[in-house]
């Protein structure tokens, strides 16, 4: 490894973390005017031209707002959390192959900070860490809403990890690696993975919403019961944290949804467009049609929001364990009966 | 028992077939439903921008009338303060002048005319008392303020702007 391989991957890693960064913000404003538009409203519409400044605003106003740090709560954990929960959800970001390979100026590199062969246990082990900044966050807040909720985040996401881990063992045995680059490379001319495994998929996003607190299962935040869940007691930036921290959350598990079912960055036509537009343009197209599937995910994610309302506890535990890790399973068996006699 | 009315309609609660109970086809329901508000045109009115029109009979701020000469029509007799649910008009009478006659049609006219904005409740009962129809509830909303005492309206902002001008 070059010099010039160092300086291609830094460049890599600092354009994917802005591109985490400027994505979170938007999609606080994407949520707000979704919300409106589904609400028959017009939604924030007075920073900018159609409010498009408003995240600046509502960033600007996270910084000016007095932080407070509760005085029987313990300041080093109370600090630690939100940091590690925006530090677990920037981090998982490093696996994904965001396009081909490029060659730009005589150098060839790929669009992936990282192609670890255990690419989709790494990305487990992110999603598992970022149970942390939630539990130490709701317990170093020294309130009792702040502590239900992070025992609600931290036993939904472990009992629908369980499935999501399930549903990801039938995925591998159609594919075969757990390399996210080579199973990205695998999808090429409509081998999408979700013509494979529906099932499976289906079983990925609805753990997928459980691991990013989205509804219907936000339990953890849930007003009505919890006031604010585990972020009650935060102010200023630090909830700002742990706001932006849900939000990469969602970029980072709709970029693994698009990569793991739904081709990646492969799309029809690609061989023609590739062969007509060069080693440089070409994959970056790809790149950009990864990003339109991320977008759709997200619009997705926001749109089961404005739709459904909130799971009760007992209800989301029966879900997890009672129907999706058996259903998960008899995928498991189904697809491998499928592999063995097909 | 047998219901006289025979309006009586038993429901009946049947258990939720298969198809309901996976759940996922009522969420592609629901889907659809929010979907389809997606793009109906949006019912906020921005308000600075776009004003709502108001209904015909509706009652805003009050404006003392002038008759067809441009003169003051009210003659101060405080039926409509009498009338005045909320107590909020009051008014000092004064004798009409020699060389006044332009202004005031009647010999008596109200001096000072204050109402406060904080006290009416926009009934409308000064309308119907008063005999001279010097006064109407025709205006917009009141607008907001900053202090109490703004909110009483004297005579520059309730008598109608002169005609001809």
């Amino acid at each position: 490894m070059g010099l010039a391989d160092i300086v291609i991957k830094l460049v890599l890693i600092v354009i994917i973390f802005l591109i985490s960064l400027v994505i979170a913000m938007y999609s606080t404003y994407a949520e707000r005017k979704i919300a409106a538009f589904f609400q028959d409203r017009i939604g924030p519409n007075r920073a900018g031209p159609w409010g498009i400044l408003q995240p600046l605003a509502d960033g600007g106003k996270m910084f000016l707002k007095e932080e407070i740090i509760p005085t029987n709560a313990s300041p080093f954990l109370f600090i630690a959390g939100p940091s590690l929960a925006i530090l677990t959800a920037c981090i998982g970001s490093a696996v994904i192959p965001w396009g081909q390979t490029v060659t730009m100026g005589g150098h060839t590199f790929d669009l992936q900070v990282t192609d670890i062969n255990v690419g989709i246990l790494y990305i487990f082990g992110v999603v598992s860490l970022g149970v942390y900044g939630v539990m130490i966050g709701g317990w170093a807040s020294n309130n009792k809403y702040s502590l239900l909720g992070a025992i609600r985040a931290a036993s939904q996401n472990i009992s629908y990890e369980i499935s999501m881990g399930l549903s990801i063992i039938a995925l591998l045995m159609v594919t075969g690696t757990l390399s996210l680059k080579e199973i990205a490379a695998m999808q090429h001319g409509w081998h999408w993975n979700v013509l494979y495994q529906p099932v499976g998929f289906i079983l990925f996003i609805v753990c997928a919403f459980a691991e990013t607190n989205r509804t219907p299962f936000d339990l953890p935040e849930c007003e009505t019961e919890l006031v604010g869940g585990y972020h009650t007691e935060y102010s200023s930036m630090k909830l700002g944290f742990y706001l932006f921290a849900e939000y990469i959350n969602m970029f980072i598990s709709s970029a693994v949804m698009a990569t793991l079912y739904w081709g990646g960055y492969n799309y029809p036509g690609m061989d023609w467009v590739l062969a007509h537009t060069g080693p440089t343009i070409g994959p970056l197209i790809g790149t950009a049609v990864l990003f339109a599937k991320i977008f759709l995910f997200i619009f997705f994610f926001m749109w089961v929001r404005w739709t459904i309302p909130r799971f009760r506890y007992d209800q989301l535990m029966d879900l997890g364990w009672k129907v999706l890790i058996p259903l998960a399973i008899a995928n498991i068996i189904v697809t491998g009966l499928w592999i063995t006699f097909f | 028992m047998e219901s006289l009315t025979n309006r009586k309609k038993v429901l009946e609660s049947k258990p939720l077939n298969f198809l309901e109970r996976a759940y996922l086809p009522a969420i592609a329901q629901g889907l659809a439903i929010t979907m389809k508000h997606f793009f109906k045109k949006p019912v906020t009115i921005s308000y600075p921008e776009e004003k709502r029109e108001y209904s015909e009979n509706f009652r805003g701020l009050h404006s003392l009338k002038r008759d067809e000469n441009g003169k003051e029509r009210c003659t101060a007799c405080g039926l409509c303060a009498l009338s005045c649910p909320a107590e909020a008009i009051t008014m000092i009478a004064a004798e009409r002048q020699k060389g006044e006659e332009h202004l005031y049609r009647e010999e008596k006219y109200a001096a000072v005319y204050e109402i406060n904005m904080l006290r009416c409740i926009f009934c409308g009962l000064c309308e119907e008392a008063c005999p001279k129809e010097a006064i109407y509830l025709d205006g917009p909303h009141v607008e907001s303020d900053y202090l109490r005492k703004d909110f009483i309206y004297g005579k520059d902002k309730l008598v109608e702007a002169p005609l001809n001008q």
